[in-house]
């Protein structure tokens, strides 16, 4: 099972209507994926040159304030950090391989679920409602976001395991489904340097689309080479720093609905998810084609 | 007239008033608001009323339907009228897939499209489609008839029994023996009939007859690639 739920808005700042609106259709997926929820938040860029790194700390009870005064030490930190129990969102001036480098050294036991200029992740055991209010997800600002809801089939349920995967600098993934060929796929990419934090089969293929855009291609094409390269059922959400694309595997084995209006775009596992939003009754209402790649850039 | 708000009532609050209706009841007419893809709404109705939903519904509407005439004024979602016995669904936008799956009598009518697996081991339901259908539409049908007025997607009756597919559109492609047939003057008037119950307009002389070349009934060393 599982479900997956994606929302973008077309055009204009990040606003305050994403965060309950991704709550509510979260909501709706309970029954598919009671297991763990997550979501990925795409709010505003931060100051020119700093990006948000999203960690968890396996103690809910952790010292973020601690943290924060070591990487003030080691990285200029524009912003002040949020905290959220077991997450908390920095903002700071350094690049993804100096902060990964810096905390595997000084603070191994944390996990980056999110990095980049715009992307915050956080994804936790438990269902939806509970989830969205353990992380503020009601008063979270943005533009677009992704969300899921686990039942799991294929590794554990941890807040590890949990959806969305996030292997790239605003690239972020989410999925309803099961490949089959996730070890041999997450070898070859280990190879290239894509670095893995489970043995989760989603994880890899985010990892997959990481490793294609970094040789240059771009989203659309990624998921184009993904469809040769995935063997199993997916359909897949993946949120970039200002894009939104969906695929489905060329059998279409995972249901998926898509919803458009002149101002947003919606993707949802099932229609009640969709059927939250404002506009919902009189938008373009579609079930995207099995291996068609769908994809937005924001205006 | 009896209207039910889905918004303040309960899919089951609903399917339980439907169930508890008798042959002679004078509630016939049902009209429910606000469905919201909910799933599983009307199911499992055995007396001749109608019911017309208003919004788009979620998985299995209308599903084991007898005798009952359901009209969705939106969209449906997976399974609509699965295991239909008789009477009529109707649908005046799209249907997910499996639309009509292992129905066994009655009429399924969808005005938009339906998506893969449509009709997937029909034993009898006539299914009529204004638009298109996805691909392996009508697998392993049994018996009945599936209309599509526009294209068919790639495995058109793969592994068909005795169904019998028209289209009027293009076919991508038909699956393992299913086999293009003559279009016959009585399957002009068959098609013409079930356009006509369906209240769907279409030129019958238009379509293509399509069925099984029962190759697959008995095994035959020469297909073992095929079953």
């Amino acid at each position: 099972m599982c479900g997956i739920v994606g929302l973008f808005f077309k055009r204009g700042t990040a606003t305050p209507d994403l965060g309950p609106l991704l709550a509510g259709m979260l909501s709706q997926m309970a029954e598919r994926g009671p297991d763990s929820t997550g979501f990925a938040l795409y709010g505003d860029a931060g100051p020119e040159g700093a990006f948000k790194a999203t960690l968890h700390a396996p103690d809910k009870e952790y010292d973020w304030a601690v943290l924060e005064a070591e990487l003030g030490a080691a990285f200029p930190l524009p912003g002040l950090a949020r905290h959220y129990g077991s997450h908390a969102v920095f903002t700071l001036c350094a690049e993804a391989e100096r902060l990964f480098a810096w905390l595997a050294r000084h603070h191994p036991e944390l996990d980056t679920f999110g990095f980049g200029e715009r992307i915050e992740v956080f994804k936790d055991v438990g269902l939806p409602d509970a989830v969205a209010q353990r992380f503020d997800l009601g008063h979270r600002c943005g533009t677009h976001a992704l969300g899921h809801t686990r039942m799991a089939t294929e590794s554990a349920v941890t807040t590890e395991h949990s959806h969305p995967f996030s292997t790239g600098v605003d690239l972020c993934l989410v999925h309803n489904g099961s490949l089959s060929n996730h070890n041999q796929l997450r070898r070859s990419l280990r190879r290239e340097g894509i670095r893995f934090m489970t043995d989760n089969d989603t994880e890899v293929a985010a990892g997959y689309l990481t490793w294609r855009l970094r040789q240059g291609m771009n989203l659309t094409q990624a998921l184009k080479a993904a469809l040769v390269d995935f063997d199993g059922f997916y359909a897949l959400a993946v949120g970039t720093r200002d894009g939104f694309a969906i695929l489905r595997d060329p059998i279409a084995c995972k249901p998926a609905v898509l919803a458009e209006t002149d101002d947003w775009v919606a993707m949802a596992t099932e229609y009640r998810a969709i059927a939250t939003l404002p506009g919902a009754a009189t938008a373009e209402i579609l079930e995207p084609q099995p291996a068609t790649v769908y994809s937005w850039q924001r205006q | 007239m009896i209207e039910i708000d889905l918004a303040g009532s309960s899919v089951t609050a609903l399917n339980q008033r439907l169930h508890q209706l008798t042959l002679r009841t004078d509630q016939r007419y049902w009209r429910v608001l606000n469905p919201n893809g909910a799933h599983a709404i009307a199911v499992g109705l055995t007396e001749p009323v109608h019911v017309e939903i208003k919004g788009h519904v979620g998985y299995y509407c209308a599903g084991m339907n007898a005798a009952a005439t359901i009209v969705v004024d939106g969209h449906a979602g997976t399974g609509l009228a699965e295991n239909i016995m008789s009477g009529s669904v109707h649908v005046r936008g799209n249907a997910s897939q499996s639309a009509a799956a292992s129905g066994r009598g009655g009429l399924v009518v969808i005005e938009g499209d339906a998506s893969a697996r449509c009709g997937i081991s029909m034993k009898g339901v006539a299914i009529v489609v204004a638009g298109s259908v996805g691909h392996m539409s009508a697998f392993m049908g049994q018996t009945g008839t599936l209309v599509v007025c526009g294209d068919a997607g790639q495995d058109l009756g793969d592994s068909i029994y005795e169904a019998e597919i028209f289209v009027a559109g293009t076919v991508a492609s038909l699956g393992s023996d299913c086999v293009e047939k003559e279009m016959t003057q009585a399957g002009v008037e068959h098609v013409a009939a079930l356009l006509d119950r369906a209240a769907v307009t279409a030129d019958a002389t238009r379509f293509r007859c399509y069925g099984s070349a029962r190759r697959l009934y008995n095994f035959h060393i020469d297909h073992a690639a095929e079953y």
